[in-house]
């Protein structure tokens, strides 16, 4: 199982013939094949359709594509500028769940994206995140793809870099990932720490969940009060990045910044602990705290 | 980006807001003048000298040098002269600004607001920002202008109106309405509120701001609604389609180490602890300051060097890091994915060498493809530098290097 993507996702990539596109979608195509695992179907570039890139088609608008592919999944690729509506394009074409690596878009056209998407069967993860790995199934995303081995842990996190810290500490501590999910580290978001843990939840493939949040807004109060009220069904470890950042800063996330006593990491920490979350104090001790808390 | 009191204004009005009118200058004499011209233009006989600094409790606040509140109310032209010239060039200090205080570069010579007339002039808040949990903009409005919000927030929470905003539908009449009911103004006032609002939303939305807050609005002895302090703080994720908004930035309001590092595409945020640190992504390098506490550090900066940690950006790092006196130990933390680790230690050696006669102990912490190719590079460098590929013995190497 594994929630979100899977072997049998069809993916294509809007802002696919970009120097980032190009590169991540070739890493993409070599984790398909290595697993024999989700595919990349093909690609959007309009103005470029007709053509080929990296031995895949090219399409002029999303729905040309799924049309052509039968694609049910999207990365996006494309500049701050256009994301919001390369988004838009997707959930109009159909797609069931696009995935936004674009840093830096505009908050109003993130509300407006937000908005739009309410009510429809389209699910964004991020944008400003590195995307949805199903370890040994499918990446849909900028991660490297070796860290994450296979196995049963369950992984939810704003953060690129310290995503990639947890699975390998999880690897280490002879452990796996069956999807771990990066929502993405700005203000407004597709897919909230809740629902993604949710998922998680109800994945029977998943046997714990790692929280990994950072200071800035409430989402990770909102899932861990869900945890509790849903009945503390899987164990669940947390850990909040920015016990030592000051007030009122903007720490590199667009939304990583402390807003008044209730966003700090230390109260992050308290709130979850108080829902029965497994706290980590230090990000070093995120694999070994897993196993111990599953037995292992 | 947060912008000055006179910017904010000149936006405001710009989109039809009424404002307190005002003058900024830059010495006394210009004050001076401002205040000649302010009582042309407006028949003022008084006016209020403030300091244009990004930071609030300027009333209360005091410069260093001359013991000069930061708002001054002044009933005649000296007066003017010399308040401008006890505040500009000098230090203000505020509860906002910390003991180092700011430099006060600009005067803003405003109109008094506070006369006398038909009814008592009333003090209101009003200010516009992103609500990220509904992912859309609210209104907060109250009675209790001219204090802070957070009081208010604590204490009388009842007191505060709060209406939310459809991000599709946009500002709806009746909404603005509504406030204007709830604040319990009528006749002429009532009106006033209305377009104040209904203006100010138009601004908010047209500048891509995240933040206005009007502080106090007052409502005047003639009973029209004006601005008399604006708080902006617009989205840096909007500056790309805002040039002229960007134009405001004040480099001088900011440190200037992180003014450098964003010049060189460095994501930098100055701190005040005796441990630097260089990281990959903003989650760890928030995670790497974490640990430096847990270590019996303290954080001297937040750095994040992005994804293509290569020896042009490691170097540029460096070299911030090294201008703050107060770091005793640099802790490099790199998580390899895409980027090899032997690539990012030779990076780091290349740019030590380049720098030469680093006397502070380094430890480098390579994670990922290649780390042990990564540790190897660093290990027979033959520089003052540790490796480590666990983070748990990074942080016990910043624990034995402070020891020392």
């Amino acid at each position: 199982m594994s929630v979100l993507v899977n072997k049998s996702s069809r993916i294509i990539v809007q802002g696919f013939t970009g120097s980032e596109g190009t590169f991540h979608a070739t890493q993409m195509i070599e984790y398909g094949k290595e697993f024999n695992g989700a595919q990349v179907v093909g690609g959007v570039r309009p103005g470029k359709g007709g053509t080929t890139h990296l031995n895949l088609p090219v399409f002029d608008t999303v729905k040309d594509a799924v049309a052509a592919t039968g694609a049910n999944v999207s990365i996006i690729f494309v500049p701050p500028a256009g994301a919001a509506n390369a988004i838009l394009e997707a959930a109009e074409g159909g797609i069931e769940l696009v995935v936004c690596i674009t840093e830096g878009i505009p908050v109003k056209d993130m509300m407006k994206v937000k908005h739009a998407l309410k009510g429809s069967k389209t699910r964004l993860i991020g944008p400003n995140c590195p995307g949805v790995i199903s370890a040994g199934q499918a990446k849909v995303g900028i991660m490297p793809g070796f860290i994450f081995k296979e196995g049963r842990v369950g992984i939810v996190s704003k953060s690129g870099t310290l995503t990639y810290e947890a699975a390998d500490q999880v690897a280490k501590a002879g452990l796996g990932i069956s999807t771990a999910v990066g929502i993405g580290g700005d203000p407004i978001i597709g897919t909230t720490t809740k629902e993604a843990v949710e998922l998680l939840m109800n994945d029977p493939d998943t046997d714990a969940i790692v929280m990994i949040g950072e200071i800035g807004g409430q989402l990770e109060a909102d899932a861990a009060r869900w945890i509790k009220a849903d009945g503390n069904r899987k164990p669940v470890i947390g850990f909040i990045a920015g016990q030592t950042a000051p007030k009122g800063r903007r720490m590199g996330h667009a939304g990583a910044i402390i807003g008044g006593d209730d966003d700090t990491a230390a109260a992050k920490m308290r709130i979850m602990r108080e829902n029965g979350i497994t706290v980590v104090e230090s990000p070093a001790l995120i694999g070994e705290t897993v196993a111990k808390v599953l037995g292992k | 980006m947060n912008i000055h009191e006179y910017q904010a204004k000149e936006i405001l009005k710009s989109y039809g807001v009424r404002i307190q009118e005002g003058i900024v200058a830059d010495t006394a004499e210009a004050a001076v003048e401002a205040a000649r011209q302010l009582q042309a233009s407006t028949g003022t006989e008084g006016w209020v000298v403030k300091a244009q600094i990004h930071a609030g409790g300027r009333g209360k606040g005091k410069t260093k040098e001359t013991q000069q509140e930061g708002v001054k109310f002044c009933t005649s032209l000296e007066k003017v002269e010399t308040v401008a010239r006890n505040l500009l060039g000098n230090t203000l200090v505020t509860v906002q600004t910390g003991e180092q205080g700011r430099k006060v570069n600009k005067v803003l010579v405003a109109q008094d607001v506070y006369y006398k007339g038909e009814s008592e002039p009333k003090e209101y808040y009003v200010a516009i920002l992103l609500d990220r949990s509904k992912a859309c903009n609210v209104i907060m409005a109250s009675t209790e202008g001219g204090v802070e919000i957070e009081e208010v927030a604590k204490h009388t929470p009842e007191k505060i109106i709060k209406v939310w905003v459809d991000p599709i539908q946009g500002l709806q009449p009746e909404q603005v309405k509504e406030i204007a009911d709830k604040l319990g103004l009528s006749g002429k006032a009532h009106e006033g509120m209305v377009e104040f609002i209904t203006a100010l939303y138009k601004a908010y939305d047209a500048t891509d701001a995240i933040q206005f807050e009007i502080n106090p609005c007052l409502k005047t002895s003639d009973n029209k609604i004006i601005a008399v302090d604006a708080k902006v703080n617009l989205d840096d994720n909007a500056l790309f389609r805002q040039p002229a908004l960007a134009a405001m930035r004040d480099l001088n309001e900011e440190d200037p180490l992180e003014v450098e590092a964003s010049a060189s595409g460095l994501n930098y945020v100055k701190l005040d602890g005796n441990v630097g640190c260089m990281v990959n992504g903003a989650g760890l390098a928030m995670a790497t300051m974490d640990i430096i506490k847990l270590s019996g550090g303290e954080p001297a900066n937040f750095l994040d060097v992005g994804g293509s940690a290569n020896a042009q950006t490691v170097e540029a790092g460096f070299r911030i890091i090294l201008k703050d006196p107060n770091v005793k130990a640099i802790l490099i933390n790199i998580f390899g994915g895409i980027v090899r680790c032997d690539r990012v230690a030779n990076g780091v050696v290349e740019a030590y060498k380049k720098i030469g006669n680093i006397n502070i102990p380094i430890i480098v912490r390579l994670q990922g493809t290649n780390a042990e190719e990564g540790a190897r590079v660093i290990e027979e460098s033959g520089l003052k530098v540790t490796s480590a590929i666990l983070l748990k013995d990074a942080a016990e190497k910043v624990k034995q290097a402070l020891a020392e």
